[in-house]
């Protein structure tokens, strides 16, 4: 028989592994899960690792997991020098997304000349997967399938191939992430528009593009592919995409295992897919996307990952099979069979899962966060986050998912959203057209023509009659609760909980209040069960520790009580990556189950968000996959019965249920539910702050828009920020400056009544924001840390760069600080973590809020104190000591800078403009000697490529044009870069003896996207911009534009769309422009996060 | 929704009951058979026509049953895919959830209306994980399947059943013999107690011409004219078909080309060379079970559908483990030293599942084609 057998590498003695960075849109949490695990299988062999990732929220980088740990850029020069320092042997390229593996497929030479392995698939068949034509071609060797398409680097090479293929067509960018920059055109006018974007309007832009066939309306299938050294291959998952081609899967309802394949496909593209990765060579994991006809089977493949991916964070979590701890075993050589099972413990790691469940993952936007963008999906990838439902039937899992999300949906609900053209909602997708769906099936049932609206309702979605069928089928549900009315009959009950209704759904259809759908269904015995996931539908018996919670199961499996007298606890997870809550409260939950299991308890996790550490199965005594709601915590402690529930560490969903669970008589661990209440809610708090004599923004309620004048009247003016009760992340807050802008944003808050009431408060100018962070026992604090904004107040915390010790504030403002928080701390009697948010200026502190739960800092703070929050927080939760000394600030000899990182250049049409409102995706944090040596590491981090050639400066408010003369004058002087400015920011300069040139103010109707520097007349910025004059764009906004949409939103916009750095806040312009003079971005050396801590 | 149709229950021979709801064909008389489960999450339509599941009782794990529908009938005669034989083979099917409303280019009815146009009930609203583990844990064992409120002593009496010794194998071979496949090619015996159409199929695309006939008749003749002889799966205990065994023996003697046995045809193999099989406590039905090739090294995943195993510890000298199974280490296939006779446990032509093991077929018909 043929033998396809490589050697055994020699076993590497020390690996670098490479991380993904900060999280944005198409790379996120799924990287701290694959690292993670990783370096678990790495260590587990003796072997010696460090990582490089800074982002510094993540588990990957916590103590105990690397060796050795570099909060630093992934990019070849720091990653050269970090492993030339480390005298690594060895290099893992694929637990860290695209990020890690552009970064290694540059280094490839030099890895090679250092004697560096490159762990798993070999670098050139990563190449042959990344490059297109290259890709095409090897699968051609053995008669694989991929769509039709041609290669071209120029416009004509385009056209022609347009010619060639036929309209409509895919246009694909090379080595994109996350679809960027693919489109789909269907007209020749659609194709020149896309052309001009990839080429510029005058050709002069160097691209590769693919011009594809478009096979819109296949379905979109993928299977998740392991091969060892030894060429045993196995398929350990394939998924579905609800949403046909055309929507990238990241923005896709994807449901596993398929359901609408029959076995002959199933096989078909199995076989392909093995026979693909044999052929390429891949060692270890790789996902591999196909198309597959509706009407035959016919297929294309589409693309393979070689590498891990977000679909085999998926997989991993849908089936249970550790997907990248296999994936790093096998690129120490290890085969497929050598391994264990590590789930059952009984069987091989080669092997296929069997699941009897299905799992459906639904993506989660934040659109509605982005002025200006478009709320259209499509081929590129826009969503923040996903969320993963198990159960065994579609309707089930599809509105558990849509709970999940955490949108205001009670599930597949026909009337959550009204739509002005429903069958254009439903023709070109946004993220509500499930929603449009439901609503015309719903329709449909109280019309008795359910089959012909599945035809209707495909022929516009292409979306597989075997999805809608079950959408109709919760409907018809849906349709019969509210015909019955209450009491709900018994096998109504049954089949509404079996099909995935919630108890709220339930009353609301049937019009009763709160708690009566709970009461009814525990009368009549409906409740749910738990289940295992096992990988094997229960073949084999292996006592797993993965659950879930579904109606059809027929009894508990793996429910009892904790062995001995071990006492236990639930932590509940963040639940759905979004703007303003990620992987932060990931690692922070990680941390309360880690220290409780370090002080003997037994854990219990819930939480349902597939990219993450929290859900890995290792982690925890027990993990439920399930929802996070009062039905479903109450349920799960019910069975359970734990002495505690953490719900202090996942951010605010969890932290929103406190008061619930507490009057249901659920233990909540740590500061009380009613205190909790008394810091949410914003009455309670301000008059505590006035008792202690705590100042504050003056701010007042408003319960009717026609006082809303005269209360910023009696506040002092405008002005003032607006903003509903209850928010994170800064959710529909605004800062109005004058009458007509409040009356407007008054209005997009739509009912403002007594029980919705919106807060108006004075809007702070040229003040500085500050944090402190701290933990507590029974008042009294006990570790804590101040953060300071580098930001004019005014940014939202989550975007604002922060330091940490401050560099700008004074001692008595320090202590100012630190006493309040003890004030408050003592107050609320605070047990465990907390966070105040405050604003100084000239020494007077006035504290705008305050959160008795882990911050989205608490990562930052305890990495760059060396001092675990979390841990020290749920020890104390737990009635132990916190286990670590206080480390007062004075005693770092290093600054940490934490560096929001934005994704505006996915969102098309965004503004990417700070404000009050959360539009960053994800951050940084690094470490330096000096703050600016920390700040310059975290650009660098992000993205931010210091200026070579020219600045274009726009500086806003006067004061502002003033206040930068010194920065201009450094950045011509000492940077040498050209000034370019606007015409009042030019007058200024050039009073002030800086040399600068006047642009043009840029009107959209004067000069469209790319037209025009070969125009006579002066240079616009945007003509700058596409020309690449500038290299950095300074761009500080006018604080309010009478005329609507100011110009600079164009320059703005066109710096992202055009990859140009870009910052509108004046004073980190002046911070960054220090950095790049004192620093300089190219000696700029790395160094590990053991050795700060250690000096 | 709830069909009209009320409430129906499997009966276990420990005593445990499971209750559900009829789909399929009317329940009009109790059916009995022994319960066995299939973990594979797609090809209903190839396991249900699957003749090894001759008198068994199938429960599908994986809880989405009827997904993509169930295409039109075949002629008679035919033997073309998807469906592995001309009928539903099992005496009764349990899933979780029956989808009537299928949605695929070749579906044309529902599996409850196939299931109802070939007689065979079907029960769903079972929690089929609680079953399979009962089944798991207590090992295969015969059932029942009646109307809620039959006892099921009265159930088990009035079932209609498939005697297992002698009538289950007559049930399943072909009436008369038939050839496949171009004119030309090399002859294979196919030695038939229930085989796969698929094994035809797999033969016949790689160019050999197949006489499919019965095992229970002689067969020494026709394999005179034979390059090679596949031995194909079949239903019931192969301790039952001692005399194809000695039959088998016999052609071994003097037979000189390739032999080649699929499932019960490792057993045959194995009982022909000298060799004992046992009962497995719930066998192997699934399409996800590891083996391992012992002389290459290689792994693969397999389709299997098997309740027997060969018995390694008795295999005679001249003849060596072939293939074992990653997870329970049980025989997978057995080779003869000195010949080329040799047989797996496991299911190359798959339908259901994997064709990783595809190969073993191109192997043959080339030894079957000769130098």
């Amino acid at each position: 028989m043929r033998r396809t057998v490589s050697k055994a590498p020699p076993k590497p003695q020390s690996v670098i592994v490479l991380g993904s960075g900060a999280l944005q849109i198409g790379q996120a949490g799924e990287f701290d899960y694959s690292g993670s695990q990783a370096i678990k299988a790495f260590s587990e062999e003796g072997v010696r690792t460090v990582l490089v990732n800074p982002n510094i929220a993540t588990i990957q980088t916590s103590e105990g997991m690397a060796d050795r740990l570099y909060l630093n850029a992934v990019t070849p020069r720091l990653v050269r020098q970090i492993a030339a320092d480390e005298g690594v042997d060895g290099v893992a390229l694929s637990f860290g997304g695209q990020t890690a593996l552009n970064c290694g497929l540059e280094l490839e030479e030099w890895f090679r000349e250092a004697g560096i392995q490159v762990l798993g698939t070999p670098v050139k068949s990563i190449r042959d997967t990344e490059d297109r034509g290259r890709f095409n071609a090897r699968l051609a060797e053995i008669g694989v399938l991929t769509a039709r398409s041609i290669v071209c680097h120029r416009r004509a090479e385009a056209r022609e191939a347009a010619r060639t293929i036929g309209l409509p067509l895919m246009l694909r960018i090379g080595f994109a992430l996350g679809g960027k920059g693919s489109a789909i055109v269907d007209t020749e006018a659609e194709l020149e528009a896309a052309l001009t974007n990839i080429f510029g309007a005058h050709d002069t832009k160097q691209a590769q593009v693919l011009v594809e066939e478009s096979l819109r309306g296949w379905k979109e299938i993928e299977y998740e592919v392991v091969r060892d050294r030894e060429n045993n291959c196995i398929t350990v998952c394939n998924m579905e995409n609800m949403d046909p081609m055309g929507i990238h899967t990241g923005e896709s309802l994807v449901v596993a295992p398929s359901q609408t394949l029959n076995d002959e496909e199933y096989q078909l593209l199995r076989t392909v897919s093995i026979k693909t990765i044999q052929h390429l060579g891949i060692v270890g994991e790789c996902n591999v996307q196909f198309a597959l006809s509706p009407t035959g089977a016919d297929y294309r493949v589409i693309e393979v990952n070689a590498r891990l991916s977000r679909s085999s964070a998926l997989a991993s979590k849908a089936t249970g099979y550790p997907l990248a701890y296999v994936a790093a075993k096998l690129g120490l050589g290890f085969t497929l069979p050598d391994l264990k099972n590590a789930i059952t413990g009984v069987t091989k790691a080669f092997f296929e899962p069997a699941l009897d469940y299905l799992v459906l993952k639904a993506p989660r936007w934040d659109l509605g966060k982005f002025q200006e963008a478009g709320t259209r999906i499509g081929s590129e990838m826009k969503s923040v986050g996903e969320v993963m439902a198990i159960g065994r039937t579609f309707p089930e899992v599809l509105q558990k998912a849509l709970r999940m999300l955490d949108i205001g949906v009670r599930g597949l609900d026909s009337r959550a959203f009204e739509f002005e053209d429903r069958d254009d909602e439903l023709k070109n997708a946004t993220p509500r057209r499930v929603f449009a769906l439901a609503q015309a099936l719903r329709e449909a049932v109280e019309a008795g023509r359910v089959p012909e609206a599945v035809a209707d309702i495909h022929a516009l979605t292409r979306i597989d009659p075997w999805f809608l069928h079950g959408v109709a089928e919760a409907m018809r549900t849906e349709a019969e609760v509210e015909r019955a009315g209450w009491p709900i009959p018994e096998a109504t009950l049954e089949t509404a909980k079996e099909q995935g209704f919630s108890d709220e759904s339930l009353e609301f259809l049937t019009g009763r209040t709160r708690g009566e759908a709970r009461t009814a269904r525990k009368e009549a015995g409906v409740g749910p069960h738990i289940a295992r996931i096992d990988t094997l539908a229960a073949e084999f018996p292996a006592e797993t520790n993965y659950l879930y919670s579904t109606y059809h199961a027929s009894g508990d499996e793996g429910v009892g009580l904790p062995a001995g007298d071990r006492r236990r606890i639930l932590v509940i997870g963040s639940g759905v990556y979004r703007i303003g809550s990620s992987v932060e409260f990931d690692w922070c939950c990680v941390n309360a189950v880690q220290a409780a299991a370090e002080l003997g308890f037994e854990t219990l996790m819930l939480n349902y968000n597939p990219e993450t550490v929290s859900t890995d199965y290792d982690i925890c005594d027990k993990l439920v996959f399930d929802e996070v709601s009062v039905e479903s915590v109450l349920d799960l402690v019910e069975k359970e019965r734990p002495d505690g529930v953490v719900v202090s560490m996942g951010g605010q969903i969890p932290n929103r249920l406190a008061m619930r669970l507490h009057h249901a008589g659920v233990p909540i661990l740590g500061t009380s539910a009613e205190d909790i209440d008394r810091a949410e809610d914003r009455n309670k708090f301000s008059a505590l702050l006035d008792r202690i004599g705590v100042d504050q923004p003056r701010w007042a309620h408003v319960t009717d828009a026609a006082d809303a004048e005269r209360i910023v009247e009696e506040l002092g003016g405008f002005p003032v920020l607006v903003r509903p009760s209850y928010v994170l992340s800064g959710a529909a807050m605004s800062v109005a400056h004058e009458h007509h802008e409040l009356a407007r944003i008054l209005r997009k808050a739509k009912a403002i009544s007594p029980e919705h009431p919106v807060v108006i408060s004075k809007f702070e100018e040229d003040a500085r924001e500050i944090e402190i962070d701290l933990v507590a026992n029974r008042g009294e604090v006990v570790l804590w840390a101040v953060s300071e904004h580098v930001e004019d107040a005014g940014v939202h915390s989550g975007d604002a760069t922060l330091v940490l010790p401050p560099v700008d504030m004074t001692i008595p403002t320090l202590g100012q600080v630190r006493r309040i928080a003890q004030q408050i701390a003592r107050e609320l009697r605070v047990t465990g973590p907390c966070n105040i948010q405050l604003l100084h200026r000239d020494g007077i502190v006035k504290v705008i809020e305050c959160n008795l739960r882990a911050s989205r800092s608490l990562p930052f703070v305890s990495k760059v104190t060396g001092r675990n929050y979390a841990r020290a927080a749920t020890r104390i939760m737990l009635g132990a000591d916190p286990g670590m000394e206080h480390r007062p600030l004075y005693e770092l000899e290093h600054v940490g800078v934490k560096v929001p990182q934005f994704s505006f250049s996915r969102l098309m049409g965004a503004d990417p403009l700070l404000g009050v409102e959360m539009a960053s995706t994800g951050e940084v944090g690094c470490l330096g000697d000096s703050f600016h040596e920390a700040l310059l590491h975290g650009l660098v981090a992000t993205g931010f490529r210091g200026p070579k050639k020219g600045v274009l400066l726009s500086l806003g408010p006067p004061r502002w044009k003033h206040r930068f003369v010194r920065t201009a004058r450094t950045m011509a002087e000492e940077l040498g870069l050209k000034i370019y400015a606007t015409s009042g920011t030019c007058r200024v300069l050039r009073d002030n003896g800086i040399d600068a040139t006047e642009v043009a103010r840029v009107r959209s109707e004067q000069r469209p996207l790319g037209a025009g520097f070969d125009q006579p007349g002066p240079l616009s910025a945007l003509d700058l911009i596409d020309r690449g004059e500038v290299d950095l764009v300074v761009n500080v906004p006018v604080a309010f534009d009478p005329e609507g949409r100011p110009d600079g939103y164009l320059v703005r916009r066109r710096a992202v769309d055009r990859g140009v750095p870009l910052i509108t806040d004046p004073s980190l312009a002046r911070h960054v422009v220090t950095a790049l003079v004192t620093h300089g971005e190219d000696s700029l050396r790395a160094r590990a996060w053991n050795d700060f801590l250690e000096a | 929704m709830r069909p009209a149709r009320g409430g129906i229950r499997l009966h276990l021979e420990d005593g445990a009951e499971f209750s559900g709801r009829s789909f399929g064909a009317a329940l009009d008389r109790p059916v009995a058979g022994e319960v066995v489960f299939n973990t594979g999450m797609a090809g209903y339509v190839e396991t249900l026509t699957d003749p090894s599941y001759r008198g068994q009782i199938l429960v599908l794990t994986y809880p989405l049953q009827g997904n993509y529908g169930v295409p039109a009938a075949r002629p008679a005669g035919s033997i073309e895919g998807p469906f592995e034989s001309g009928r539903i083979q099992v005496q009764g099917l349990v899933v979780q959830h029956h989808e009537p409303r299928y949605s695929h280019h070749a579906g044309v009815r529902s599996l409850g209306a196939w299931l109802a146009e070939e007689g065979v009930p079907g029960i769903e609203g079972v929690d089929t994980r609680a079953l399979t583990m009962r089944l798991r844990e207590a090992g295969t064992m015969a059932g029942v399947l009646c109307q809620a409120g039959v006892t099921p002593g009265d159930a088990r009496e009035r079932a209609s059943a498939v005697e297992m010794h002698r009538q289950v194998f007559e049930q399943v071979v072909p009436g008369d013999p038939a050839r496949y496949g171009p004119e030309g090619g090399p002859e294979v015996l196919l030695v038939d107690v229930g085989a796969k159409d698929n094994i035809v199929r797999s033969l016949i695309s790689r160019g050999a011409r197949v006489h499919r006939v019965s095992g229970l008749e002689p067969f020494a003749e026709a394999a005179r004219d034979a390059a090679g002889i596949m031995l194909g799966n079949g239903p019931g205990d192969p301790g039952d078909l001692q005399e194809l065994a000695r039959e088998l023996r016999g052609v071994m003697e003097w037979f000189r080309g390739p032999i080649f046995g699929v499932c019960l045809g490792n057993q045959l193999l194995a009982m022909a060379a000298g060799a004992g099989t046992f009962k497995l406590p719930y066998g192997h039905r699934s399409v996800n079970q590891p083996v391992r090739d012992l002389v290459s090294g290689r792994s693969f995943i397999t389709s299997q559908n098997h309740g027997y195993a060969v018995d390694e510890d008795t295999l005679p000298v001249g003849w060596e483990p072939w293939f074992r199974n990653l997870n329970d280490g049980t025989n997978e296939g057995i080779r003869a030293l000195d010949r080329p006779f040799r047989s797996i446990q496991f299911h190359p032509e798959a339908h259901p599942g994997p064709e990783d093991t595809a190969y073993l077929f191109d192997a043959f018909v080339e030894e079957c084609a000769g130098p």
